[in-house]
């Protein structure tokens, strides 16, 4: 019997104002080195998390958005953001930082990581996973 | 006697920006700080809340999350931190929606 499991973490915190996102990474990137099969999911205003072109010189604060990029070379490739958390908040994918990871199974060929999803498309891959990690 | 409010959480997480918005008067004004200021983003179910008041938002904040003043509804008004300052001094009193 194979030791891995589908680990989900489901996002649904907006960055810097709470340190849900922060720990969110911390914890993924750890759980990155067991290797478990990881998705991750961006709904509410967890979608904030992934918004491109975040500078925070001004607030005194890390800017932590460019750790998503890094998420490819850890074997994260199923990022789902939800279709409806989008849009109820006036965003669109163009609004997003373009995540990618790189296949070696085909001479490295760069594909996109994030998967955009209704929300009963998610509750299926919900359904799929073993484990749920809530931040 | 003119009030300044301050939003600092999402309106989709929190219901401040509610509250704040249907108990503002006269010549109240709205300034959105932290997570508070996705309310002005264009097109968002949010921005409704805001309709007919005098709303700023904090523009450190805003780049901060990455949202372009190109995103915004019409008629905002994006200060710096002396801007914030100069509108606690302008108004009587300063509300605080935690």
């Amino acid at each position: 019997m194979s030791d891995t499991k589908k680990f989900m973490y489901i996002n649904r915190k907006a960055p810097y104002g709470t340190i849900y996102a922060w720990e969110a990474l911390e914890v993924i990137l750890i759980g990155a080195a067991f290797e478990q099969d990881v998705s991750l999911a961006f709904i509410d205003d967890g979608v904030y998390q992934l918004t491109k072109g975040q500078d925070t010189g001004g607030i005194g604060m890390k800017n932590f958005s460019p750790t998503y990029s890094a998420l490819g070379d850890y074997e994260i490739t199923k990022i789902y953001v939800e279709k409806e958390s989008l849009e109820e908040r006036g965003l669109t994918l163009d609004d997003l930082q373009h995540l990618v990871w790189e296949d070696e199974d085909e001479d490295w060929a760069e594909k996109d990581s994030i998967r955009l999803v209704s929300r009963s498309e998610l509750a299926d891959v919900l359904a799929t996973q073993d484990v749920l990690f809530n931040f | 006697m003119a009030m300044l409010h301050l939003v600092n959480k999402s309106p989709y997480d929190a219901c401040s920006l509610d509250t704040a918005s249907s108990i503002m008067k006269g010549d109240d004004s709205l300034l959105l700080i932290e997570d508070g200021v996705y309310a002005a983003v264009k097109s968002g179910k949010a921005a409704a809340r805001l309709a007919g008041l005098k709303v700023s938002v904090l523009g450190p904040d805003l780049a901060a999350r990455g949202i372009g003043e190109d995103k915004l509804i019409d008629g905002v008004t994006v200060v710096d931190y002396a801007g914030f300052v100069d509108m606690v001094e302008a108004n009587d009193k300063v509300q605080s929606w935690l």
